[in-house]
C-alpha cells in the first residue's frame, strides 16, 4: 500500500495496539459463539491494525483530515473537549492571509471568544478569553509548527490552566480563486471549573461558533469590515425600544 | 426621523425612530428625496416572506442626497445626489468580481440563516426581512447605506428624481429579465405580470430587439399601459385562455422566451391556483407559482424562461417534465444591479427610456400605509406609488 501517511505517530501506535486487542477479542467471540458481531469486531480491529501499520486512514482521507503534521490532538494527547475543524475560501493570496493571522493580536477581531492576544516574543503569546459573568481566563501559548505563507500551529504552555491548541493552514485554491483556509481548534479539559468556562465560551454548537468566526475573518480580509445592523434604527414594538 | 415600520401582516405604520448613524467605515448616510413602494413589498405586507420582525423599516427603492460618509469611503462626498440599488455588495469577493453582485459573499450579517434555507447565503438587501440581512429600508427620511463606495450611482442634476428613481430596482430588474431572454431578431417574448417590473421588462425587450411582446395580466389598466406605452399585445387572463391565445398569436410555435414577472403570489382561477392557496394557508407550501407553470407550459421548444418575479421557498406541481422534454433554459435571481445601473442611466440621459411612465400616485411618507393599501387592492388604478419623505403635502 503506497497511500500517503495521514495519521500521526502516536495515533498510529494507538491504532495498531487497539486494533490488535479488538481483533483478538472479536476472534474469541467468533470462536465461542459464531456471532456475526464477533466477526465485525475482528474486521474493525484488523482495519485499525492496517491503519496503524501503514499510517494511512481511509476515513481521515475521505474527510480531508491529515493529522500527521498538524495534529493538535497529538499535542494535547487526547481528543476530548472542544475539538472543531472548519474551512473557508477567501479571495486573497495565502501569503496575505498568513501575514494577517500571524499577528496573533488581530485574532480577537474575528474570534468571538477572545478578548485579547499579546505577542510576548516571536514564539510565545498571552491569550485572554471571555468567561461567564464578565470575567476572563488567561493562558500562555507557543507556536509549535510554522511554515511561512502556509501553516501556523500553536498550543498552550505546559503549566497553563487551560489546555488548548490550534492550527491554521493556507492553500491556494484551484484556478487562482483565492485561498482555502482550514482551521482546527481544540480546548480541554472537559471537566472541572475551567471545563465549564470553555463549554460556556463555545455554547452548544462549537462548530457553528468557529464557522461564524471564520466568516468574519473572510469578511475582514475581503471587504475590510464585517457587515452589521447593530445600532441601526428600528420602530417601536421591537426588542430594542428607543422610546 | 419618520419611517414606515412593519408590525405584523397587513399592519404597517409611520412612526418616529432614531436617525441612522455610520456603523462601518465604508457606510454613507443618505437623506431620502424619493422612495417607492415595490410589488415585492406587498409580499412582506401579506406575510409571505419569513423572518420579518415587528419594528423593521421597509423600503428598497430610494434615492437622495449624501449627508455623511464613513472614513473608508473615498467615492462619495457629502452633497452627492445618488440612487441606491436594493442589493448590497462588498465589491471584492469572488462573486462581486464576476459581476454577480446579488450573490455577494460578505454583505449579509445573517448569512447563517440563509445558509440553512438555501445552502449558501446571497447578498444583503434593504428592508427585506432578516434572511437577507435585516437592513433598515428606505421608506424613511434617512437611510444608512453599507458598502456605499460600491452601490450608489451619482446622477446628474438635470434629470428629475422620477426619471432616475427606478434605477434602484425595477428598471434594472426588468432589463435583466429581458437580457436573460437572449433576444434574437424576430423573437416573440411573453411577459406574465404587467406590474411595474413587467412594464420595464416589456420596454427593455423592445429595446433589445424583440419583434413582438405579449403582456399577460388580469388588471385592465396595466394591460392598457403596456399597449399604449410600449406597443405590447395583451392577453387578459380573465377573458381568454392564455395558452391557446399565445399559440394563436405565434402561428402555433409558442413564445421564444417567457418572463415570469409575477412571482410567488400569483393568483388565478385554475384548479392548481386554488390548491396553492389552500396549501400556503396550511403552510404545506410557501409559494404560489401559477404564472411560472403557465410560462413553462406555453414556452416554445428550446426556449428560455426568465424569472424576475421573487420566489422564496418551496414550489409544488411545477411541470418539470414539460421543461425537460422541451429543453428549456431557466434564468433567474435577484438583479445584479451594479452591472446595469450605469448603462441604463446612459439610456435615460439619451432619452431612450423614461421609466417614470409607471408612476400613478405621489404621496407623502405619512400616507405610505394608504399607499400600500391602494397598491395591494389596485384601487384608483394604482400601478406605482412614489413617496416623498420630506414633504407633508404631495399630490
Amino acid at each position: 500500500m503506497n497511500a500517503e501517511v495521514n495519521v500521526a505517530d502516536a495515533e498510529r501506535w494507538a491504532s495498531a495496539l487497539g486494533g490488535a486487542a479488538l481483533a483478538a477479542w472479536g476472534l474469541r467471540q467468533l470462536k465461542e459463539d459464531r456471532s456475526p458481531a464477533g466477526a465485525m469486531i475482528a474486521a474493525a480491529g484488523a482495519g485499525l491494525i492496517v491503519r496503524g501499520a501503514t499510517g494511512h486512514c481511509p476515513i481521515y482521507s475521505a474527510a480531508g483530515f491529515n493529522t500527521a503534521d498538524t495534529d493538535t490532538r497529538v499535542a494535547l494527547a487526547g481528543s476530548r473537549g472542544i475539538n472543531v475543524e472548519h474551512a473557508v475560501t477567501i479571495n486573497r493570496t495565502p501569503e496575505e492571509l498568513y501575514a494577517f493571522w500571524r499577528r496573533f493580536d488581530q485574532l480577537p477581531r474575528f474570534m468571538s471568544h477572545l478578548v485579547s492576544v499579546k505577542q510576548m516574543d516571536n514564539c510565545r503569546s498571552h491569550w485572554v478569553a471571555k468567561a461567564p459573568a464578565g470575567r476572563t481566563v488567561e493562558w500562555d501559548a507557543e507556536i509549535i509548527n510554522e511554515i511561512p505563507g502556509e501553516l501556523i500551529a500553536w498550543r498552550t504552555l505546559e503549566n497553563a490552566d487551560v489546555v488548548s491548541a490550534g492550527s491554521v493552514r493556507f492553500k491556494g485554491a484551484p484556478g487562482g480563486r483565492g485561498s482555502e483556509v482550514r482551521v482546527r481548534l481544540q480546548y480541554g479539559p472537559p471537566a472541572g471549573r475551567l471545563g465549564a468556562v470553555i463549554a460556556w465560551m463555545f455554547g452548544e454548537e462549537p462548530s457553528q461558533v468557529i464557522q461564524e468566526d471564520l466568516r468574519k475573518f473572510k469578511q475582514l480580509m475581503e471587504a475590510g469590515e464585517t457587515p452589521t445592523i447593530e445600532g441601526q434604527p428600528r420602530g417601536r414594538q421591537s426588542v430594542l425600544n428607543y422610546d | 426621523m419618520k419611517a414606515l415600520v412593519w408590525h405584523a401582516t397587513n399592519d404597517v405604520r409611520v412612526e418616529r425612530v432614531p436617525d441612522p448613524t455610520i456603523l462601518r467605515p465604508r457606510d454613507a448616510i443618505v437623506k431620502i428625496t424619493s422612495s417607492a413602494i415595490c410589488g415585492s413589498d406587498l409580499h412582506l405586507l401579506n406575510g409571505f416572506i419569513p423572518t420579518l420582525q415587528a419594528g423593521d423599516i421597509l423600503g428598497h427603492e430610494f434615492m437622495g442626497e449624501v449627508v455623511e460618509v464613513g472614513r473608508e469611503n473615498s467615492r462619495l462626498k457629502v452633497g452627492d445626489r445618488v440612487v441606491v440599488p436594493f442589493t448590497i455588495a462588498c465589491g471584492r469577493c469572488f462573486f462581486c468580481e464576476k459581476q454577480l453582485w446579488s450573490l455577494c459573499d460578505n454583505s449579509n450579517p445573517n448569512a447563517w440563516m440563509a445558509e440553512k434555507l438555501y445552502g449558501y447565503a446571497t447578498s444583503g438587501l434593504f428592508g427585506y426581512s432578516h434572511l437577507t440581512g435585516g437592513y433598515a429600508g428606505g421608506q424613511a427620511q434617512y437611510a444608512r447605506v453599507p458598502f456605499a463606495d460600491v452601490g450608489p450611482i451619482k446622477v446628474p442634476g438635470h434629470l428629475s428624481d422620477e426619471q432616475v428613481l427606478f434605477l434602484s430596482d425595477i428598471l434594472p430588474t426588468g432589463y435583466m429579465a429581458a437580457e436573460n431572454c437572449d433576444i434574437q431578431p424576430g423573437d416573440v417574448i411573453a411577459v406574465w405580470g404587467a406590474g411595474p417590473v413587467g412594464q420595464m421588462a416589456i420596454k427593455s425587450a423592445f429595446l433589445l430587439g424583440a419583434e413582438r411582446v405579449i403582456a399577460i395580466d388580469d388588471v385592465p389598466e396595466r394591460l392598457r399601459l403596456a399597449l399604449t406605452e410600449s406597443g405590447a399585445e395583451v392577453i387578459n387572463v380573465d377573458d381568454e385562455a392564455v395558452f391557446e391565445r399565445l399559440k394563436a398569436l405565434t402561428g402555433g410555435r409558442g413564445p421564444d422566451a417567457c418572463i415570469d414577472a409575477v412571482g410567488l403570489e400569483a393568483h388565478g382561477a385554475t384548479l392548481y391556483a386554488y390548491l396553492d392557496k389552500a396549501k400556503t394557508a396550511a403552510f404545506v407550501a410557501t409559494d404560489r407559482p401559477n404564472a411560472l407553470r403557465q410560462a413553462i407550459h406555453a414556452c416554445r421548444k428550446g426556449g428560455i424562461v426568465s424569472i424576475p418575479g421573487v420566489y422564496g421557498g418551496l414550489l409544488d406541481k411545477i411541470p418539470f417534465g414539460a421543461a425537460f422534454q422541451k429543453g428549456l433554459t431557466f434564468r433567474m435571481g435577484q438583479t445584479h444591479m451594479m452591472r446595469y445601473m450605469k448603462p441604463l442611466l446612459d439610456r435615460i440621459e439619451r432619452g431612450e427610456i423614461d421609466p417614470s411612465f409607471v408612476i400613478t400616485h405621489r404621496l407623502s411618507l405619512d400616507d405610505a400605509p394608504k399607499g400600500y393599501e391602494m397598491f395591494k387592492e389596485k384601487k384608483d388604478h394604482c400601478i406605482k406609488v412614489v413617496l416623498k419623505p420630506h414633504s407633508t403635502t404631495v399630490h
